[in-house]
């Protein structure tokens, strides 16, 4: 990707070209491969694997490239190399037959030669290029041609003629690599480095705790970008693979598809919808706190949505995980049957970490998994320093996220104190981090699960009591009572509690209500016989005040009649 | 096989145990001449007429240097009398020569 886009960036002007090596890895750090037409000075210790990664770049030249290549070994014979790299499956005879390599082993001894006078190398000229015109040769590997030096004494004559030999290459336009071996305080022992000056690659073989790794740097590549850090490489049936410790960019594609946890109430915690397809979650927690089987629900969940999951146990066998996980109800045996769910274990102590790390890589890229679990990284300080896990595991992250897999680590904190900001260091890499923590009182342990981050959704700050049933995992709401939380059964307690003081209250209230109800009647009784006597008292008053009346009436016609009686006499 | 270039046979069967001497050299260089040169006069004055010499050109059999394990040149095989012994240089410095080719000064 780095490589079209320099490609692309470079286009107005022709930017050095290159000659892939094929080799996996080695491309990428030098983007594109070593400076085609040009030699390239490979240097190290004995045993660092300087032939193989030479055979390796002509195998691959001519499988690959369609570029033959002549191999001119002053060392071993060329029976005995065909027979070294016949391990790593390579056919050295096959390609012979084939006119895709020419091996030519050069036998050169003091003893047998006695110097008389001026002379050159014209001979090795003539043979090189002899064997590159009858198979039409791109690329040439001269191994250890330092050896030289022990069969000659004319050293001055030597350095001319080497000089000679390396601008004679480039004239010829095949890409070389020279081979050397590591001397005192400089690269080469006779300072080779001095004249190949193109491009320079040191490799290493280190051993710490027992556990050796293998180690590449480039130390110069004139007129290219290259990677400057010493990035670890293997050797091993495949040939070689190196990885670049970490990738240059940060420039992933991302995914905003979500993707359940296999726990609804988990699901609950982080927004309602689950993880990130493409993050990495790490699970961890104390011994028996269930990260195993968190992290089998979420196999078992992925490989229900028919997507591919692989699982590396570095602690228990995969007999072993299935027969645990059927005691949660999960059963992980018909997803293997289908092909959907595979176990890779291994004792971490088998390998070095940069052989764990590329035999995760292989397995990803042989079964295309869209989730991986590790359970757990914590075994992985057995055969590493924390930094050195970090790394690896920061690679690892690195590469599923470009793939865009999903991917659950768990870890195993040793104490009960959480350490917030350590856990391998790799909490600050992951985008989403459980803890599962044991809760311990009243002579019980509960589990308590935190979400302690979640990049990019909304997640819950609660604690939750997990709980493992038979019939999986789920998370409870802990129980917030006036003595502080509660789990298990404290809560359970609690909860019997609440249940009886809800009857007894809600009997209270029915009590009261019936009282309210006798005293609403007895005021409207008396409401009643206020109305009673109102009416009568009403009746009264009316009966007076029209007694006046009639009286006032009677006597008006009274005093007219006596009137009207009085006039008419 | 080897072609020979240019050859002088004087008499190989004489002492009984002849000298077979091969010069391989690279055209006209400068180097291979002067080998030319010297190798011709030292035969001439300690082996008269006991030694065949044959002159290769490896630049007109490039197939030959592979084979004959040729890296620095001149070289100069002395096939017989046996051990083979290998001599580089344009054999300018006679008493390696001589001591190279097991000639005892006279």
């Amino acid at each position: 990707m780095s490589l079209a886009a320099s490609d692309k960036h470079n286009s107005p002007l022709k930017s050095l070209p290159k000659s892939p090596t094929g080799i996996s890895g080695l491309d990428e750090i030098t983007q594109g491969g070593l400076p085609a037409g040009r030699p390239t000075l490979i240097c190290g210790s004995a045993g660092s694997g300087k032939t193989l990664f030479s055979i390796e770049f002509l195998v691959r030249g001519a499988l690959d490239y369609n570029e033959p290549g002549i191999f001119m070994g002053f060392e071993e014979k060329s029976e005995e190399l065909a027979q070294n790299v016949t391990s790593l499956g390579i056919d050295l005879n096959q390609l012979q037959h084939d006119k895709l390599i020419k091996l030519d082993h050069v036998h050169i001894e003091r003893s047998e030669i006695e110097e008389t006078g001026e002379y050159d190398l014209d001979g090795l000229f003539i043979r090189l290029g002899y064997a590159i015109d009858s198979i039409g040769a791109k690329r040439v590997v001269l191994d250890t041609i330092e050896n030289l030096f022990a069969g000659l004494t004319n050293q001055g004559i030597l350095r001319a003629e080497l000089r000679r030999l390396f601008e004679w290459l480039k004239q010829k336009k095949v890409t070389t690599i020279i081979t050397g071996e590591k001397g005192d305080g400089t690269l080469t022992r006779h300072g080779l480095e001095e004249y190949v000056s193109d491009c320079v690659i040191l490799l290493d073989h280190r051993v710490n705790n027992q556990i050796s790794t293998r180690l590449l740097r480039i130390i110069k590549y004139r007129g290219s970008m290259h990677g400057t850090n010493e990035y670890p490489f293997l050797i091993n049936e495949k040939g070689i693979s190196v990885l670049p410790v970490t990738s240059l960019t940060l420039d992933h594609p991302v995914s905003s598809e979500r993707i359940s946890s296999g726990i609804p109430t988990l699901d609950k915690m982080l927004d309602g919808k689950g993880f990130f397809r493409g993050s990495s979650i790490l699970v961890s927690g104390t011994a028996g706190t269930g990260k195993t089987s968190i992290a089998a629900s979420f196999a078992n969940e992925s490989c229900l949505r028919n997507e591919r999951c692989i699982y590396f146990a570095f602690e228990e066998s995969p007999l072993q995980i299935i027969r645990n996980m059927h005691s949660i109800g999960l059963d992980l045996q018909k997803h293997i049957d289908k092909g959907l769910l595979k176990f890779q274990a291994s004792r971490p102590t088998l390998n070095g970490l940069e052989m764990h790390l590329v035999t995760i890589h292989n397995q990803i890229k042989e079964f295309k998994p869209s989730a991986v679990i590790v359970d757990p990284i914590t075994n992985l300080i057995t055969v590493g320093s924390v930094s050195d896990v970090k790394s690896m595991l920061m690679r690892l992250i690195d590469f599923l996220q470009a793939e865009q897999i999903t991917v659950l680590f768990t870890a195993l904190s040793l104490n009960n104190v959480v350490n917030e900001q350590t856990d391998e260091g790799v909490s600050s890499l992951v985008d989403a981090w459980l803890l599962v923590r044991d809760l311990e009182a009243n002579g019980e342990r509960n589990r308590g699960m935190y979400v302690m981050k979640s990049r990019g959704m909304k997640h819950s700050n609660q604690v939750r009591e997990f709980v493992i049933t038979d019939k999986g995992l789920s998370m409870i709401d802990v129980y917030l009572g006036p003595d502080g939380v509660l789990t298990g059964s404290a809560r359970e307690a609690q909860q019997l509690q609440e249940v009886t003081g809800t009857v007894l209250r809600e009997h209270a209230v029915s009590r009261k209500d019936r009282e309210i109800e006798r005293k609403r009647l007895v005021l409207e009784s008396k409401i009643a016989s206020l109305k009673e006597e109102f009416e009568s008292v009403q009746d009264e008053l009316n009966k007076t005040y029209i007694e006046d009346e009639l009286r006032k009436e009677v006597m008006d016609k009274n005093r007219e009649q006596m009137t009207r009686s009085r006039h008419n006499e | 096989m080897i072609e020979p270039l240019q050859t002088e046979d004087t008499d190989s069967d004489a002492e009984g145990h002849p000298y077979i001497l091969h010069l391989f050299v690279t055209g006209a260089s400068l180097h291979s001449t002067r080998a030319i040169t010297n190798i011709k006069h030292i035969c001439e004055s300690y082996l008269p007429g006991n030694y065949s010499l044959e002159i290769i050109d490896v630049y007109q059999q490039k197939a030959l240097a592979e084979r004959e394990q040729l890296i620095a040149l001149p070289l100069l095989i002395r096939r017989m009398p046996l051990p083979e012994r290998r001599l580089v240089g344009d054999l300018s410095d006679t008493e390696k020569v001589l001591n190279g080719l097991g000639i005892s000064r006279l």
